[in-house]
């Protein structure tokens, strides 16, 4: 099937439509014994016309399960390893061997940290949603008087009075559970315990101490102050700033 | 990015012959399923799958006890590989389905488990997806459908990783998706899961990772399409999908997939195409899709383009995907002069004949977009005349499939209608011959009578 060369550059060049030729009907068209006129298809879950890519969906499929469900006991480990080296974040150290696991470890502890409090959240918006909750005075001055609690997912313009309206708007409508939360708290221990950040995690899910509005943002009820001091992270900086206002 | 990330290749036990046989087996065996309404069967998917990867191992049914205390270890073990350990007994047991109901009712499990999917543990959050994947092999709804508030949750911090995605996250993804497809295709599905789903941001979510680009995984974006597919197919609310983008996110990606398909030799892009062609053309059904409005609508030329791109490619790698590609062409052209006109400014009238000795069922698509071109009138048939239209046709005409003459008479009939001088070259080049051989079929004979008599007397 040969197309003709115009087409790829037709493909990469700009939007657009083409201008319509002129329609102009004829009312013997189409009629008795004929029968054709344009139509819309659609077709239904269980059609036939589905077959063939059905099947080779499902095939495809079983070829992925044979792969993971044949996973060997340790599972494969596609970074090359390295000597040991040591994360280099200040007050980390944790051990590496394998470069992707280290970008895995950076990525979920130290990419975006709060510099106030270290707490560490899985992407930028969430930590700049933290750090304007619970380390900005005039958030807190303004939510007294007006809803300011923002729905935390991306796309949902819905604002709150309070942390756990919005935590029971997250459970409500978009189906989060009831116990979920995003922050990776500082470890309190000391160095290197593997699962550290779990098992404060996994106390944090069932603690009753956390007070009644505790929710995913928050571990302690006590706002920290912005501190004096320049941060590391560049959303402290750009904090600070909004202070000054 | 288009790149699939797939584990090792699996050691090869036996020729190449007898895997084409094998997968003519498994082929056969699941269009059997499909025609039973049986292709959601996990037992489909999975029979296969545990035979070659146990090997004779058979998983055992855990109880309460001994879940908790995997999963006690995995959360709170304090050796890595303890911890991993844990995981991989779990997600065996979770092979059998008496392990994956006391896993769903154990109060917590869930919660552990999708705390273990955000690990900062690479390889638990590995496990954690197998796991996830096991259940989502589930029979029973009840254990898929436990896993559908997760979801919510999860694309929310994995699409927060969406600057720069990590193998881990890849993985966690996929099986999400996968684990949702799943869920979508059960038979309750339209009345009871896809309504919520669409109440939801999954859906933004799931556009969003289907939003072509460098950060664009196939792996993922086949899963996500797939979850699509079984919504919109289920026609629900289709019109909220539209007005979430849907149609200009999939137009895009299907603008993506021909440039790739063009770079690359990468087997797999034919899965992604296979949904988003079905995705698109259900879609352009819906009256949302007409309205008023521009943005929402899909007018862009390129998608034309971009459409015979795939078609080529799906010539040579996926014939049978061949009718779904035409059908998106149908839709696109039947109602709109604008694309018809395409169609002829592009030149792709030639190219769409050379399709018409794959198969009946591609042949009647094929004259059925030149139908849609040409009832709209002279000035479109006109472009049609004189070229390689005419012996294409008398060939068609040749053809004993009923369905695909019928076609062709239609197309005749319209040609003889808007273009003068069709009749006269029809005669001249054997036309009355070629009817003749139809005279005396019975879903034929009126129309052929009637070409006869306008190709004789006018």
């Amino acid at each position: 099937m040969q197309l003709p060369p115009a087409l790829h550059a037709r493909l990469a060049g700009a939007p657009g439509s083409a201008e319509p030729l002129p329609v102009e009907r004829d009312p013997a068209a189409g009629t008795t014994p004929f029968s054709f006129a344009p139509r819309l298809v659609r077709f239904p879950r269980e059609h036939d016309f589905f077959e063939d890519g059905d099947v080779q969906r499902h095939l495809y499929l079983q070829d992925v399960l044979t792969q993971v469900g044949g996973a060997p006991e340790r599972p494969r480990r596609p970074s090359a390893r390295v000597p040991e080296f040591t994360c280099q974040v200040a007050g980390c150290c944790q051990v590496f061997d394998a470069l992707e696991d280290y970008e895995h470890h950076y990525h979920a502890l130290h990419r975006n940290v709060c510099s106030f409090c270290k707490r560490a959240f899985p992407s930028g918006h969430l930590l700049d949603t933290h750090i304007l909750e619970w380390h900005d005075s005039l958030f807190q001055i303004l939510a007294e008087r007006q809803d300011m609690y923002q729905c935390l997912v991306e796309g949902c313009t819905e604002k709150f009075r309070t942390s756990r309206d919005r935590k029971e708007h997250l459970v409500m409508r978009h189906l989060y559970p009831a116990d979920f939360r995003f922050d990776k708290p500082r470890r309190s221990r000391g160095p290197a315990v593997p699962g550290a950040a779990e098992q404060v995690l996994a106390e944090a899910l069932g603690d009753d101490r956390v007070p009644s509005e505790g929710d995913a943002m928050e571990v302690c009820s006590e706002h920290v102050e912005p501190s004096p001091e320049p941060a590391g992270e560049r959303r402290a900086y750009s904090h600070r700033c909004l202070t000054r206002i | 990015m288009w790149s699939r990330q797939r584990g090792g290749l699996k050691p090869l036990r036996c020729g190449v012959e007898q895997l084409r046989c094998r997968r003519r087996e498994r082929e056969a065996a699941l269009r059997k399923a499909r025609r039973e309404q049986q292709l959601v069967s996990k037992r489909l998917l999975r029979d296969e799958a545990l035979e070659e990867a146990e090997e004779g191992c058979v998983a055992m049914i855990f109880g309460e006890a001994e879940i908790q205390q995997f999963l006690r270890l995995a959360q709170r073990g304090t050796e890595e590989k303890e911890r991993e350990g844990a995981l991989v007994s779990l997600r065996r047991g979770l092979q059998r389905p008496e392990t994956q109901q006391t896993f769903i009712r154990l109060e917590g499990s869930i919660r552990t488990l999708v705390g273990l999917l955000t690990s900062n543990q690479a390889l638990l959050q590995l496990e954690a997806a197998r796991c996830l994947h096991e259940l989502s092999h589930s029979e029973q709804s009840a254990v898929v459908e436990a896993c559908l508030p997760a979801t919510s949750y999860l694309l929310t911090y994995l699409s927060g990783h969406s600057s720069d995605f990590i193998s881990p996250h890849l993985t966690v993804l996929e099986a999400l998706g996968y684990a949702l497809s799943q869920l979508l295709q059960a038979k309750e599905a339209p009345e009871k899961i896809i309504p919520s789903v669409l109440g939801s941001t999954l859906p933004q979510h799931m556009l969003q990772l289907l939003q072509p680009g460098p950060k664009l995984n196939l792996g993922v974006a086949v899963e996500f399409a797939w979850c699509l597919h079984y919504i919109i197919c289920s026609q629900v609310n289709n019109a909220l999908l539209i007005t979430q983008g849907a149609l200009s996110t999939l137009g895009l990606l299907l603008l993506d997939l021909a440039g790739a398909v063009q770079r690359t030799e990468d087997a797999g892009l034919e899965l992604l195409a296979c949904p988003v062609l079905r995705c698109l053309s259900n879609l352009l059904t819906e009256a949302a899709a007409e309205a008023v409005g521009g943005q929402l609508q899909l007018r862009d030329e390129r998608v034309v383009a971009a459409l015979f791109i795939l078609l080529q490619f799906l010539l040579q790698k996926q014939p049978s995907l061949l009718p779904e590609g035409l059908w998106l062409l149908n839709n696109l052209t039947a109602n709109s002069p604008s694309f018809c006109t395409s169609l002829l400014s592009l030149d792709l009238i030639e190219p769409l004949l050379h399709l018409l000795s794959v198969s009946n069922v591609v042949s009647v698509l094929v004259l059925t977009v030149l139908c849609n071109v040409a009832e709209k009138g002279p000035a479109y048939c006109q472009r049609l005349w004189p070229g390689p239209l005419l012996s294409s046709l008398l060939d068609t005409l040749a053809f004993s499939d009923t369905e695909v003459v019928g076609q062709s008479l239609e197309l005749l009939q319209l040609l003889f209608l808007y273009q003068p001088g069709a009749a006269q070259a029809f005669l001249q080049q054997s036309g009355l011959q070629a009817l003749q051989r139809h005279e005396e079929v019975a879903q034929l004979q009126d129309r052929v009578h009637a070409l006869q008599q306008t190709a004789l007397h006018g």
